[in-house]
């Protein structure tokens, strides 16, 4: 298939990546630029800080796109207690594996970010919680910060001024329920990641209950090219309400996956089939769906894909933008097995406090593992889609019955994989087999 | 008197560690240390046993019950002595697109273990997403990752190389 090209791209996060050395820090000062932005930062008011970011229409990378100069905003003036800054690098949504290429490759970007962040929200410490699975990553960021506390940027009179900057490393140990932002605060203090019901919002009383920004590693990471080249260029870069590029993971049924940093305007079909990019389909196979946004995101038909990579225009085809994170799958794939395997993992993953997440997730799992394996009864889509709207009354839009919205990321890829692709699961049912081959547990994918 | 939970080294490394460990979280906020302390802890044990985690809860001023329910919370903490080698094979979407499932039937024909069992070699477990899913299929072996393992003999050499 004919696709154009997809546009040019001027890199703002991944620039350096691949370049020797470039997680030193002596690197980082003498190619990147590094830490000049926050010395000058460290000079401004926080409220033109603030400013600067909301006009550079910076939006949260983790997930929900929030406007990260307005969420910076909502942390009152008035209350006395400390304020912390909490960084998100659990990167535990399925399909996504953007920040850890951030970590790796220039860690000093993330951190000279935290700085800008702490100095405008009044934060003195900083947590940065990775997810456990993180070895190498948590030595990169560790090996950073003891760099930036040598050199003086973190300390008590960081980089020479009289603000004082700690920031922590923490490591989770295995659980995705903590990327969820109260889950996190929960976890780094030192509990089960059980989220909170809001409000009160983190900005209010979050970590130790004293108020909280909560941001991802690839939006602190954002901060240092803004205040280099300006907020107004950053805007410029993307659309009219999402400044910036983003990082894109590719995986799945594509020629070359991997993370790309690609303008806001890029198509997924673009994507999927640029040089630059996913240098597209394997040989004889077509695309037969996709998840733009990591698992939680409802998913996209073959004839749907002519779409921006981009928030609102996620939006408008009723799925979201989410981590990135584009999975993609080809027409030998069977889609019952492929919802499985997404329901299966919210239903691991529930934390168990919301009775329709813990009883419904592992419900619905376990009725599309009967479907998929032929003992699918013709009532049963309609009990899964039941038990998806006690989950998600609301779809596409999240809002259900949970204190938090791991609810809705499980039941939206079900009801999303049942409209689109409904006649699959009647086979199956009718079939009484799975009429993509010999399962259960037979062939799925390429293995050699 | 029941067995010391650590040898006198074992006490000084954990204390030491403990230290440095505090200084991290506010004076009041002790109980924030439980993820660095019973990852530490592992560390030096391998997993953690009931009696150190009543420790672990009696130095950062919490109930037993606290350390238990934190261990147990998250799958990378042992509250029971896993095996030698525990094996966490992602089997989640973008990996079994790439033929994880088909991964993991090897492995439990390789090592006579089904998903989930272990002995005192192996802990053979399914994992969720491990953020490698352009380079799957893949799996943890004690938390060193392996990428890109698309045939049998990758797999088949890699394990060849555990003592
Ligand atoms: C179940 C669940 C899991 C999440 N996992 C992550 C994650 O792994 N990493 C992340 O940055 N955000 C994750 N989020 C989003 C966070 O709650 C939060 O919105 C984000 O960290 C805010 O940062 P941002 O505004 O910079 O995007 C998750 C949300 C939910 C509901
Ligand atoms: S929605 Fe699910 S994961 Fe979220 S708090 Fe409720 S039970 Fe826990
Ligand atoms: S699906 Fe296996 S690493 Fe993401």
């Amino acid at each position: 298939m004919t696709v154009a090209p997809a546009p040019a791209v001027q890199t703002v996060i991944s620039t350096a990546w691949g370049q020797k050395d470039s997680h030193l820090l002596s690197e980082y000062r003498a190619k990147r630029g590094g830490y000049t932005r926050l010395q000058r930062v460290l000079g401004m008011e926080p409220s033109a800080i603030i400013d600067e970011v909301k006009k550079s229409n910076l939006r949260g990378r983790g997930g929900a796109g929030f406007p990260t100069g307005l969420k910076w905003s909502f942390v009152p003036k008035d209350n006395p207690k400390p304020r912390y800054l909490a960084v998100n690098g659990d990167e535990a949504e399925p399909g996504t594996f953007k920040d850890r290429y951030i970590l790796e490759n220039e860690p000093h970007l993330m951190l000279e970010g935290i700085g800008i962040a702490c100095k405008a929200i009044g934060a003195h410490k900083a947590y940065v919680y990775l997810r456990g699975e993180f070895k190498f990553q948590a030595q990169r960021v560790q090996a950073a910060i003891e760099e930036a506390y040598e050199a003086g940027i973190f300390g008590p009179r960081a980089m020479g001024t009289d603000f004082a900057l700690d920031v922590y490393l923490v490591r989770g140990a295995g659980a995705y329920i903590c990327g969820e932002e109260t889950g996190l605060i929960e976890s780094i203090e030192g509990k089960k990641g059980w989220p909170r019901l809001k409000p009160p919002f983190p900005a209010v009383a979050g970590l130790f209950g004293c108020p909280t920004v909560v941001n991802n590693v690839e939006t602190l990471a954002s901060l240092p090219p803004i205040f280099e080249n300006g907020a107004e260029w950053f805007a410029k870069l993307g659309t009219e309400k999402s400044g910036g590029t983003r990082l894109i993971c590719l995986s799945g049924s594509v020629n070359r996956p991997g993370v790309y940093e690609v303008s806001m305007d890029t198509t997924i079909l673009q994507v999927i089939h640029d040089q630059k990019y996913g240098q597209g389909m394997p040989a004889g196979r077509k695309v037969k769906a996709v998840i733009p946004g990591g698992s939680s995101a409802p998913v996209l038909t073959a004839d749907e894909l002519d779409v921006a990579l981009e928030f609102e225009a996620l939006k408008v085809k009723q799925t979201m933008a989410g981590s990135g994170g584009v999975i993609v799958m080809d027409d030998s794939t069977c889609m019952v097995r492929c919802l499985w395997r997404v329901t299966r993992f919210y239903a691991e993953e529930s934390c168990g406090q919301c009775t329709p997440c813990r009883e419904g997730m592992p419900w619905m799992a376990g009725l599309i593992r009967k479907i998929e394996e032929g003992r699918g009864e013709p009532e049963d889509l309609d009990i899964l889609m039941n038990v998806a709207a006690s989950i998600a009354p609301f779809p596409p839009i999240g809002l259900g019955n949970t204190i938090c919205a791991l609810g809705d990321a499980g039941a939206l890829p079900v009801q999303s994989f049942v409209q689109k692709f409904r006649s699959e699961f009647e086979a199956h049912i009718n079939e009484k087999r799975c009429p993509h081959g010999d399962h259960p547990w037979g062939h799925f994918g390429d293995w050699a | 008197m029941a067995d010391p939970v650590f040898t006198p080294e074992e006490q000084k490394q954990f204390d030491t560690r403990l230290a440095e460990i505090l200084t991290r979280y506010p004076a009041d906020r002790k109980s924030a240390a439980m993820l660095p302390v019973l990852r530490m802890l592992q560390e030096i044990k391998g997993w953690c046993p009931p009696d150190a985690l009543r420790m672990v809860a009696e130095k950062l001023e919490v109930k037993a019950e606290r350390a238990y329910e934190v261990a147990s919370f998250y799958v990378m903490f042992h509250t029971t002595k896993p095996g030698k080698y525990v094996v966490d094979v992602c089997t989640n979407l973008s990996c079994s697109l790439r033929g994880a499932e088909t991964l993991l039937v090897h492995l439990e024909k390789k090592l006579g273990l089904r998903a989930g069992e272990g002995n005192e070699q192996f802990l053979l477990r399914e994992a969720e997403c491990l953020a490698s899913c352009h380079t799957g299929p893949c799996l943890q072996i004690n938390e060193d990752h392996h990428e890109n393992l698309d045939s049998r003999e990758k797999v088949d050499a890699l394990f060849a190389s555990l003592s």
